[in-house]
C-alpha cells in the first residue's frame, strides 16, 4: 500500500466516508451497459444456478437451473443466456467506421461495443469458467446442445479474457472499477464485498461507511454478491426448494426456486446500477475515450472471428501464444498506468511522492534556446522550475508533461528544489516557439520521468516452428465427440 | 583417516574437473546448463567455453541480458583472446565505453551484416530477437536464471546448440501482470529459460560448478545452507587467506563497532529497536548511510589471495530492496563512488564490503516479494570479505507470523529453497554477530 492509499484510508475511517482515489473516470462505462449476476451452487466450479441479467435497471430478467446437478438444464441455462447476450452483442455489429492506423491498411471498426458489468472480480471469473464449460460443445455428436450454447461460450470466453487486460473495459467488475476511485476505511479484502465497499463510498442518510459496512455483512440484509450464495440461505431455503423440483418438477417447483434466488439477487442488482450511477458522476479521463477504442477493435476482431464460425478458444495458451499475451498484457498495464497518471493529478501525486514525478513553478524560461549551427540549429528552450517535491530523477532522464503532451524534455541539472529542463520533442519546426508552447514564468507545470513511449516488442516464432527449447509445435487441435463428454465440473 | 576434503582435491581441481566436463558434454547434446553459485567462475567458465567454441572454427553467438553483462563479458574475452574477432549487437541509441574500443578485435554494429563476419558475436537477449532468420550453429546464453523464458522463445530459432550459464539462487524473471493463468504450463512465460528448456528436455546434462572463489570462507556456508541447500557449494579460500583490517582508529561507536565485527569475523548484524515503518525508515537508511560512510573513514586493507589493497570507496556496495529506499539512502549522504543499488541491479556484481538494509526490516508483513529468497541470496553474496546488514529487530518474530501462504498451482514443480526458510536460516547465522546502538 502506498503512502497516499495509507493516507486515504486513515482519513476515510476519520470521516466515515470513503476518499476520493481518482479525480477523473479512469473505465468507459457505457450508456446502457449488460449487468450481469451469476450464482452457482455451492461446492462446484462451474455449476450455475441462477443469474439476473439486463440492460434495463427496472426490468432484469432472471434464469434458474432448478436442479444445477442436472446437466441438461445447466445447457438450457445457457441458451437462454445466450437468447439475452447474444442479440445484444451482435447489435453493436451494424454500425461502423473506417480506422486508420499508421503503417497499416484501414479497418472497419464498430462504433461502439457491448460492455458487460458484473459484481465482482469473482463474478468474473466465473463468467469465464462458464465460457469454458460451453465454448466446445457443439449441436450435433453426443449430448448435443443448442447452436447457440457454443457461441455463448466463445463470447463469455472473449469477455473474461479482455478482463485480464489492465485498462480493458469491455467486462467491467463493479468492485474492482469502484475501489479504482475510492479509497474506503476498510481492507482490500473486505472491498471484494460489494454491498460494504458500496456501504463507504455512498452510506445511507444518517449511518457513517464503517456503520454501513458493518450491516452490508449481514447476509439477511444484503445478501452476497455472488457468485457464492450464503449457506444460510443454501440450507434453509435453496436446499428445499431444489429438493421439492426433484420430488416433483412442477412448474410450481421452478417458480419457488426462482422466488428464492430472486431474494438473493434483487438487492446486488439494484447495488450494481448504482454503482455504474456513481463512476458515471465522475467526468471521464482524457485517454478512456483511447482505451475503449482498442476495446472497440478487439471486439471488432473477434465479432469477425464468430461469423466466420472460428474455432473456440484454446484450451490452454500454446508457448508463441502465452508469450504475444503477455506482452500485450505487460504493455497494457504499462500503458493504463502511464495513462492515468497523465490523465489525473491525483494518480500523479502518486508519482510525485515516489519522486519519479515533480509539480512547481517556473522560475526561469529561454524559450528561444537554439542548439547546433546552420541547417541543424535546432529550438530547445530551456525552462527551470521551483519544486518542494523530493525529486529522484538524474541528469538526462527523458520526461513528459500532462500539460503538454506532444512534448517531451530532458533534465538538464537539478540543484536542490531548482530543476532545469531542455525541452527535445514537440517544438516543431520554426525559429521561435509557437506562444503557450513553452511554460512561462510563473505557470505551474508538472514533469514525469514516466512516457508511454511503446517500445514494441520482436516477432515470436510462427506456432508451427515452436522452437525444440518450448517442446515444439504444438498438436492441432480437432474437434471431436471427446469433448462433449469431458469433465469440467 | 581421510577427510573428505582431501579426497575431493583442491578447490581448483574440483572445479578444473566441471569445467572440463562441461566442455566435453558440448558437442554431444543440444543443450547444457550450468547452474553457478555466486562468483563461482561463471564468466570464466563462459570465457572459455567462447574460446574453446571458436577454435573449432564454428561461429558462434552469446546472449546475455543486460547491456553491461554484455560489456563486461566481451571486455573479459576480448582481453583473453585477443586473436578473435569479436561483434558486439546494439541498439542503435547506444554508445560503447571506451573499454570496448580500446580492443582492437571488437566491433560494434547494430546489424550483423555491419559487423563482418566475426567468430563471436554478442548482445543482449532483447537486441537478438530482432535479429531474423540467420542461424547460428552456437550459442552461449549467460544468466540463463534470469532470462525469462519468452525471450529464449524470441530466439531459440538462431542457434542449433546452446549452453546455458547461470545462478539458480538468485532472483527469478518477473512480470508486472498477473501470470497465474499459465501456471503449470510446462511453457510458463514468466518462468525462467532454464526451467522451461529443463521441462522440455530432461535429459539435457546439468553441470554444477562447486566452488565459490568470491564469497570468503565465512560466508559460503551460509549462503551455501541457507539458499542452495541440496548442490552445496564451498569457499575456494581457507579461513586464514583473507582478512580485512582497518588502517584508522574508530571511535568506538555502535558504527565502529558493527564495522570491527564484520572485519574480524566476516559478517555484523546492526540492529535496531523493534518498529513498525515506512519503506524508507528514516533510521534505518541513516544507519546504512553513516556505516558506508565510517567505513570509507575507517581506510579498510583488505589482504587475500590476491595480495593486499587498500578497500577504496569503489569497492564498497550498499544494497536495498526497494528503489526508493536507494534513493533515500543515497539522499542520507553516502560517498558517490560508493555503489548504492537494489537487489535487481547488484546481480552478478562483486565489491569487497556490502552493506545490506534488510528487505523485512521494519515490515509489518512479509509479502512473497520480500521473502523471496534471491533478493536475500543477492544481497549477501556479493562481497569478498565482509557483509554488514542493517535490520530492526522482530525479524523472527515477524516470519514466525506470516508463513508462506501462496496458493499452491497445480504442475507447478515445488521451489527451493523456500525463502521463508532461507530468511531464517541466514537471521540464526547473524544473531551471533548481532551489534546494537
Amino acid at each position: 500500500m502506498s503512502a497516499l492509499t495509507a493516507l486515504a484510508r486513515l482519513r476515510a475511517v476519520r470521516e466515515g466516508r470513503a476518499q476520493p482515489a481518482a479525480t477523473v473516470r479512469h473505465c468507459h462505462i457505457a450508456e446502457a451497459p449488460m449487468v450481469f449476476i451469476p450464482l452457482r451452487m455451492a461446492g462446484e466450479a462451474a455449476a450455475p444456478l441462477a443469474a439476473m441479467i439486463g440492460t434495463d435497471p427496472g426490468s432484469p430478467r432472471l434464469l434458474v437451473v432448478p436442479q444445477p446437478r442436472d446437466r441438461d438444464l445447466r445447457f438450457a441455462f445457457a441458451a437462454e443466456l445466450a437468447e439475452v447476450l447474444l442479440p445484444y452483442v451482435e447489435g453493436f455489429a451494424k454500425e461502423t467506421e473506417t480506422a486508420t492506423r499508421r503503417g497499416a491498411e484501414p479497418y472497419e471498426r464498430c462504433l461502439s461495443a457491448p460492455q458487460v458489468l458484473v459484481p465482482n472480480g469473482q463474478a468474473a471469473a466465473f463468467t469465464g469458467l462458464l465460457g469454458r464449460s460451453t465454448r466446445f460443445r457443439r449441436a450435433e455428436g453426443p449430448y448435443p446442445v443448442h447452436p447457440s450454447v457454443p457461441v455463448l461460450g466463445r463470447w463469455l470466453t472473449f469477455f473474461a479474457e479482455r478482463a485480464a487486460y489492465p485498462g480493458s473495459s469491455l467486462l467491467v467488475s463493479a468492485t474492482d472499477a469502484l475501489a479504482l476511485h475510492w479509497t474506503s476505511g476498510q481492507s482490500g479484502l473486505e472491498d471484494a464485498n460489494l454491498a460494504a465497499l458500496l456501504g463507504w463510498i455512498d452510506p445511507p442518510p444518517g449511518l457513517t461507511g464503517l456503520r454501513a459496512a458493518q450491516e452490508a455483512e449481514d447476509p439477511l440484509l444484503w445478501p452476497p454478491a455472488g457468485p457464492a450464495t450464503d449457506p444460510g440461505f443454501d440450507n434453509e431455503v435453496l436446499a428445499p426448494a431444489i429438493e421439492g423440483y426433484t420430488r416433483a418438477p412442477t412448474a410450481r417447483a421452478v417458480e419457488r426456486v426462482r422466488e428464492a434466488v430472486r431474494t438473493q439477487l434483487e438487492p446486488t442488482w439494484r447495488l450494481v446500477w448504482r454503482a455504474a450511477e456513481l463512476l458515471r458522476g465522475l467526468p471521464a479521463g482524457a485517454s478512456v475515450t483511447r482505451r475503449w477504442e482498442y476495446d472497440r477493435g478487439a471486439f471488432t476482431e473477434f465479432l469477425g472471428r464468430v461469423a466466420e464460425g472460428g474455432p473456440p478458444q484454446a484450451r490452454r495458451d500454446g508457448a508463441v501464444a502465452a508469450a504475444s499475451r503477455l506482452a500485450r498484457m505487460e504493455r497494457a498495464r504499462v500503458s493504463f498506468d502511464v495513462q492515468r497518471a497523465y490523465d489525473d493529478p491525483l494518480i500523479m501525486a502518486e508519482y510525485r511522492l515516489t519522486g519519479e514525478a515533480f509539480a512547481g513553478e517556473v522560475i526561469a524560461a529561454d524559450p528561444e534556446h537554439t542548439e547546433g549551427e546552420g541547417r541543424s540549429r535546432k529550438l530547445r528552450p530551456l525552462v527551470t522550475i521551483r519544486t518542494v517535491d523530493p525529486v529522484r530523477l538524474a541528469a538526462g532522464t527523458a520526461v513528459g508533461t500532462p500539460d503538454r503532451r506532444g512534448q517531451e524534455a530532458e533534465l538538464v541539472a537539478t540543484d536542490g528544489g531548482e530543476i532545469t529542463l531542455k525541452i527535445t520533442k514537440g517544438m516543431g519546426r520554426g525559429k521561435t516557439p509557437s506562444p503557450g508552447a513553452v511554460p512561462a514564468v510563473g505557470e505551474r507545470v508538472c514533469y514525469t520521468s514516466l512516457t508511454d513511449d511503446f517500445q514494441a516488442s520482436a516477432s515470436l516464432p510462427d506456432p508451427d516452428l515452436t522452437p525444440w527449447t518450448h517442446g515444439g509445435p504444438p498438436e492441432e487441435w480437432v474437434p471431436d465427440d471427446a469433448d462433449a463428454a469431458e469433465h469440467w465440473e | 583417516m581421510t577427510s573428505r576434503t582431501s579426497l575431493a582435491g583442491t578447490p581448483q581441481a574440483e572445479a578444473g574437473a566441471v569445467v572440463a566436463a562441461v566442455l566435453a558434454d558440448l558437442p554431444g547434446h543440444r543443450g547444457v546448463v550450468v547452474d553457478s553459485p555466486p562468483g563461482a567462475g561463471k564468466s570464466t567458465l563462459v570465457v572459455r567455453a567462447a574460446g574453446h567454441i571458436a577454435e573449432t572454427g564454428d561461429p558462434l553467438m552469446i546472449v546475455a541480458q543486460t547491456n553491461e553483462q554484455v560489456d563486461d563479458l566481451i571486455d573479459r574475452l576480448a582481453a583473453e583472446h585477443p586473436g578473435l574477432p569479436i561483434g558486439r549487437l546494439s541498439a542503435s541509441a547506444y554508445r560503447a565505453p571506451a573499454r570496448l574500443l580500446a580492443h582492437g578485435n571488437v566491433r560494434v554494429a547494430a546489424k550483423v551484416p555491419d559487423l563482418g563476419d566475426p567468430a563471436v558475436v554478442v548482445a543482449t537477449a532483447d537486441k537478438w530477437a530482432w535479429i531474423g532468420e540467420r542461424t547460428w550453429p552456437w550459442a552461449i546464453v549467460d544468466e540463463a536464471y534470469q532470462m525469462r523464458s519468452d525471450k529464449l522463445l524470441r530466439i531459440a530459432r538462431n542457434f542449433e546448440r546452446a549452453l546455458f550459464v547461470g545462478d539458480p539462487g538468485q532472483l527469478d524473471p518477473f512480470s508486472v501482470v498477473d501470470g497465474d493463468r499459465w501456471a503449470g504450463l510446462s511453457w510458463d512465460p514468466v518462468q525462467s529459460a532454464v526451467s522451461v528448456l529443463l521441462r522440455h528436455n530432461p535429459d539435457l546434462p546439468v553441470h554444477r560448478l562447486p566452488v565459490s572463489w568470491r564469497l570468503p570462507a565465512s560466508a559460503a556456508p551460509v549462503v551455501s545452507e541457507a539458499f542452495y541447500p541440496f548442490t552445496g557449494f564451498r569457499a575456494g579460500t581457507g579461513p586464514d587467506d583473507r582478512s580485512l583490517r582497518f588502517t584508522a582508529d574508530g571511535m568506538r561507536t555502535s558504527f565502529d563497532r558493527a564495522l570491527e565485527e564484520a572485519a574480524a569475523t566476516g559478517w555484523a548484524l546492526y540492529e535496531l529497536p523493534e518498529r513498525h515503518t515506512v519503506r524508507t525508515d528514516a533510521e534505518a537508511v541513516r544507519a546504512v548511510a553513516l556505516l558506508a560512510t565510517r567505513l570509507v573513514q575507517r581506510a579498510p586493507v583488505a589482504v587475500s589471495e590476491r595480495g593486499e589493497h587498500p578497500v577504496g570507496p569503489d569497492r564498497i556496495a550498499v544494497g536495498a530492496a526497494h528503489r526508493d529506499q536507494v534513493a533515500a539512502i543515497r539522499a542520507a549522504g553516502v560517498p558517490p563512488e560508493i555503489t548504492v543499488d537494489t537487489a535487481n541491479r547488484l546481480q552478478g556484481r562483486e565489491y569487497d564490503v556490502t552493506i545490506v538494509l534488510h528487505p523485512l526490516s521494519g515490515r509489518r508483513d512479509a509479502t512473497a516479494f520480500h521473502l523471496e529468497s534471491g533478493r536475500l541470496c543477492v544481497l549477501t553474496s556479493r562481497h569478498r570479505h565482509a557483509c554488514v546488514v542493517v535490520a530492526r529487530a522482530g525479524i523472527p518474530e515477524l516470519l514466525d507470523a506470516h508463513p508462506s501462504a501462496e496458493p499452491v498451482q497445480l504442475g507447478v514443480p515445488v521451489k527451493f529453497p523456500d525463502g521463508w526458510e532461507a530468511n531464517q536460516s541466514v537471521l540464526t547465522h547473524l544473531a551471533a554477530h548481532r551489534v546494537t546502538p
